[in-house]
Parts: C-alpha cells; sequence; structure tokens
C-alpha cells in the first residue's frame, strides 16, 4: 500500500485489522496511532468527544510496539490499535475527572485502572480520554462545564449518555474501539444513539479498580466498537479476576473469539413484549422486528414452520413477558439516587455549586432517601432476578429495544411519545435499566436507516451468556441487518 | 390512620421532610438549590412507591454476602 492507501485503511479499519496489519508490516503503530491523532485534531472541535489527548505517551508507546515488532517480538494482539476511554478511568499522570469540575482538582492518577492496563498489555495505545456525564448521572453527555458531546450522525444531537464521548468517538472513526461504563443504560443508550456497538457484559464479569464508581450495586464497564470481532476480542481480553475489585468474578474467563461464528441453531430466542414494547416510537419497534425477522429467516432455514400468529410473535420469533419491569426501573433509580447522593455527600455539604446543575439537585435529593425504600429497592431485586431466571429456563435470548426514540436534539427536555409528553433524559433509559438492574449481560446493536438516524436493539442473555449474545450478534452482522457504517 | 391519609399526608409534608432531613444529615440547602431538590425529592418518592407497594415475602432478601 502505498502512504494514501495506509491512511484511507487506517481511517476505517476495525482494531482487529489494524493489529494484523501493524504485525505483518503492512503499517507501522506510530502511522496508525499517528492517523488517530490527525483525525481528532482535524475534527473533534465539531463532536467534543475528547477531554484531554494523550499524544507524547501515545507516540511513545507506538515507537516501542515498533521496536519490538522489528525484534521479533508478539505485542499482543491489539498491537498498535489506538484506543481512548470514558473520563471515569484512573491514567497514570493523568487527574481523573469523571466529567467534574470537583474531581480536576484532585492530584492525577498513580496507575492505569485495570481494564486500561489490560489493553495496553494488549498492544493497545491510548490516545486519550473522553466526555461524560458528570459523575455518570446522565443519559445524555450535555455537561455543563466540558460542554455537549454531538452526534457524528447529527451534530444538532446528542451523542447519549453518559458515556457520549465514548460511543461518539468511534461513530466519528477516531478510533476503532473505546471503553465506558453503564450503570442503567450509560453504554447502552449512547451506542444506539450513535449507531455503534456497545457492550455491558454481566455485572462483575470485568474489573472496575481504577474506575470512578457511581453506584456500586449497579456500575459496569465494557466496550465500545465498529465490529463484532472486535467487541469479542476487547471482551475476551478484559476478562479474568481481580482482588482490586471485591465484586470482580473469580470465575475463570470463558473465551468468546473461538466460538463467534458458531451459529444460532438450536437457540431459543424471544422478543421481550408489555413493558419493553409500549411507549416507544414506532421506529424503535421495527428494529426490533428487523432483528427477530432476521433470526426467525436463520432459525427457520430449511424447517417447515408453520407461520402462526398464535401464540403473538414480533418479527417471527415468540415473546417473553418479563412481570413488573416498571417496578425493577423504579428500584434501580431509587438504589442509583441513594447510592449516588451517598458517594458525594461530604462535596454536596461543602461545594454544591460546584456541580453540574443537571445533576446537583438529582444528587442532593438522592442524600435524603429513607433506609426502608433503598432497602425494600435491594429486595426487590432478588425478586426480579428470581423470575428472570424463570424465563432463562425456556429462553437463551430476549430482544428488546434499547431506547424509545432515536438521538433526540441537543437541549430537548420533553417529547410526545406514543400520544404522551414525557421528560427525555430519564426516559431514554426506560428499557435499559430494567436489565443493568439484575446484572444481565447486553449487547446493544446498531440498526442503521438509509438517511435516518440510527437505532439500537439490545440483545439480552443469561449471567455470563457473552458468547451466545455475541453468536447471535455476529449472524446479524455477516447479513448485513446490523453494522457501524451509516447508510 | 389509613395507608392512603398517611401518604397524602407525606405528599404535602414533602418540603417538611427535605428541610428537617437535610438538616438531621448536616446537609446545608442553598436557597436557590432547594426548590430543585424538593421536585427531585417529589419524583423520588412516587417512584419509590412503585417499589414499596409491591409486597414481598420475608424470606426474599438483601442479595450481597458480606466477607469479613
Amino acid at each position: 500500500m502505498n502512504a494514501d492507501e495506509r491512511r484511507c485503511f487506517l481511517d476505517k479499519a476495525d482494531a482487529v485489522a489494524t493489529a494484523a496489519a501493524v504485525k505483518c508490516g503492512k503499517v507501522t503503530a506510530t502511522e496508525a496511532v499517528s492517523a488517530a491523532l490527525e483525525r481528532i485534531a482535524v475534527k473533534d472541535k465539531a463532536f467534543n468527544c475528547f477531554t484531554a489527548i494523550t499524544a507524547s505517551s501515545a507516540l511513545a508507546a507506538a515507537e516501542n510496539i515498533d521496536n519490538s515488532i522489528a525484534n521479533n517480538q508478539d505485542p499482543g494482539p491489539l498491537a498498535g490499535v489506538p484506543f481512548a476511554v470514558k473520563n471515569l478511568f484512573d491514567i497514570a499522570g493523568i487527574t481523573t475527572l469523571a466529567g467534574s469540575k470537583i474531581n480536576a482538582d484532585n492530584p492525577p492518577a498513580t496507575q492505569d485502572a485495570a481494564v486500561v492496563a489490560r489493553l495496553k498489555q494488549a498492544g493497545a495505545v491510548l490516545v486519550g480520554t473522553l466526555n461524560m456525564d458528570e459523575y455518570a448521572y446522565g443519559f445524555v453527555t450535555e455537561n455543563s462545564h466540558y460542554g455537549p458531546t454531538r452526534n457524528p450522525r447529527d451534530t444538532a444531537r446528542i451523542a447519549g449518555g453518559s458515556s457520549g464521548g465514548s460511543a461518539a468517538a468511534v461513530a466519528a472513526d477516531f478510533v476503532p474501539f473505546t471503553l465506558g461504563s453503564d450503570t442503567n443504560g450509560s453504554i447502552r443508550v449512547p451506542a444506539a444513539l450513535c449507531g455503534v456497538f456497545g457492550f455491558k457484559p454481566t455485572y462483575g464479569r470485568l474489573s472496575r479498580a481504577g474506575a470512578y464508581l457511581f453506584s456500586g450495586s449497579l456500575d459496569c464497564v465494557g466496550p465500545f466498537g465498529r465490529s463484532l470481532r472486535d467487541i469479542a476480542l476487547l471482551y475476551d481480553i478484559l476478562q479474568g479476576p481481580d482482588s482490586r475489585d471485591p465484586v470482580c468474578t473469580r470465575r475463570p474467563p470463558e473465551l468468546c473469539s473461538p466460538q463467534l461464528n458458531q451459529g444460532i441453531e438450536g437457540l431459543r430466542i424471544a422478543v421481550a413484549d408489555g413493558y419493553f414494547a409500549t411507549g416507544t416510537q414506532p421506529e424503535a419497534m421495527d428494529a426490533v422486528e428487523i432483528v427477530a425477522q432476521a433470526l426467525t429467516n436463520v432459525l427457520d432455514c430449511g424447517k417447515n414452520t408453520e407461520k402462526t400468529t398464535n401464540p403473538p410473535k414480533i418479527g417471527g420469533l415468540a415473546t417473553v413477558s418479563i412481570p413488573e419491569s416498571d417496578r425493577a426501573r423504579a428500584a434501580a433509580f431509587i438504589i442509583t439516587a441513594c447510592e449516588g447522593g451517598n458517594l458525594h455527600l461530604d462535596n454536596l455539604r461543602s461545594r454544591p455549586q460546584d456541580f453540574d446543575p443537571a445533576t446537583r439537585d438529582r444528587f442532593l435529593a438522592g442524600t435524603l432517601i429513607p433506609a426502608t425504600w433503598y432497602l425494600q429497592a435491594q429486595r426487590f431485586r432478588q425478586w426480579y432476578r428470581d423470575r428472570i431466571r424463570e424465563i432463562f429456563q425456556h429462553t437463551d435470548i430476549i430482544l428488546a429495544p434499547a431506547t424509545p426514540i432515536a438521538a433526540p436534539e441537543i437541549g430537548v427536555e420533553k417529547m410526545v411519545i406514543a400520544g404522551q409528553e414525557i421528560l427525555v433524559r430519564p426516559n431514554l433509559g426506560l428499557f435499559t435499566q430494567p436489565l443493568s438492574f439484575i446484572g444481565l449481560p447486553v449487547l446493544c446493536v446498531p440498526v442503521q436507516r438509509p438517511g435516518a438516524l440510527p437505532l439500537g436493539v439490545q440483545i439480552i442473555g443469561a449471567p455470563y451468556s457473552e458468547a451466545v449474545i455475541l453468536r447471535v450478534a455476529a449472524v446479524l452482522e455477516s447479513q448485513g441487518i446490523i453494522s457501524a457504517e451509516s447508510i | 390512620m389509613n395507608a392512603d391519609v398517611v401518604w397524602d399526608g407525606l405528599m404535602t409534608n414533602i418540603e417538611e421532610y427535605v428541610d428537617r432531613t437535610a438538616e438531621l444529615i448536616n446537609l446545608p440547602l442553598d436557597p436557590e438549590h432547594r426548590p430543585g431538590v424538593v421536585v427531585n425529592f417529589e419524583r423520588i418518592a412516587a417512584i419509590a412507591r412503585l417499589v414499596t407497594e409491591f409486597p414481598l415475602p420475608p424470606e426474599v432478601e438483601v442479595a450481597p454476602v458480606f466477607e469479613p
């Protein structure tokens, strides 16, 4: 490839392709990282994804990788791949902002967050940190200190949140992958609104050590990417016990990449009805139907399946009812408000004026919640988890919309959906919140629409069934039903 | 008193609850922030009702097992 061809390749290549090209000498790690830094320098003003760029350390790391390769050493499966992370992850030498002005006063972190360290060990090169809603308390990434992050698909619109910078940086082709966090939907909502892949694994599956917490009962970390094979590779690299995170599972890793193309024969897949099929713009359920129909066609292939509408079906798949999901969302809300308020209580007492106005009064109110409400919500969590466990006895995968609407315009507070005027911000998490409440693994997959904004579909599995989720998504990707490329 | 009357009483006393509880936990409320806090607590209270009105048998307990 000549220089222009290499640049074109690097602008669009996913992590797997980039690392392969670096390792076989088609491009250097320095080229790959420089190209990313240049894309960011030229175009990030339009989107405001980044709050810090780590150019000199990135170029030094890239040079080390090129030297390793020159010495016939293997730098790892992500050799030379540029990446960025939500600014709540500790990066040695950088102050962890967590989207706030208050944390900017803190000294720099002394070591990388666990997941960042694992990615660097695999040869990936950190190029910067990404914008988010303050202290992760939002679904929009409209940050009063650092500005809103704009959706690369339409810059008048939000990128979603709280990991808005992470989703937008992938959608804008700045880097092939990023890291974010998800408490009630903060990976899945921005992935859906920006039209990229976003993965929230099982609660406790990935180490949160060195990630600034929000609600310890619910917080997860996970990757954004532009291809399934990247998501699978990243997830495989990031798995593994970590004594620094008390919630991190000691369950041994289960590698997904080797299983990715095993297909979906025999899988029992259903579409969530009731709560998860109500209160959406029609296109949100259309996206679910498109995914469901594609899977039906694969599952039915070669069989003489009688087409019947009894029992009810969506896109040819049976439906499943997850009871009391409105209460699940309410309970997740109470737990979040309580734990978040408690975490920030000292600063809420001494410097409330330094909080983002969008989070401050919510955090303040959360500090006042009676203990019995919080405990009841935690008890209800067992009840709801037991109902879901029963459902997963006879179902392997559940589909649901990621958000009720495509990306709204920045600053919009209310919308009319299904004939009702609702507040936009809290309702973006309508369908994500009940699922993270009980720690289920969920992959948000992008459904692109010609001349219109993308939408996301949640592929939901039983705890620790990430490999099954990714296999289902791989089938959809191979058919072009889901893709991070806009059309 | 039946539960409905108690509930209605609480809803009209949210402002007082916010003021008294903030005082109890030594949380000074800036007069500029107080209306937003009251509105948000009203929202929380309405949402909490969805949880608290759902009967749970006593054997359904909070999950985490503390490891000493």
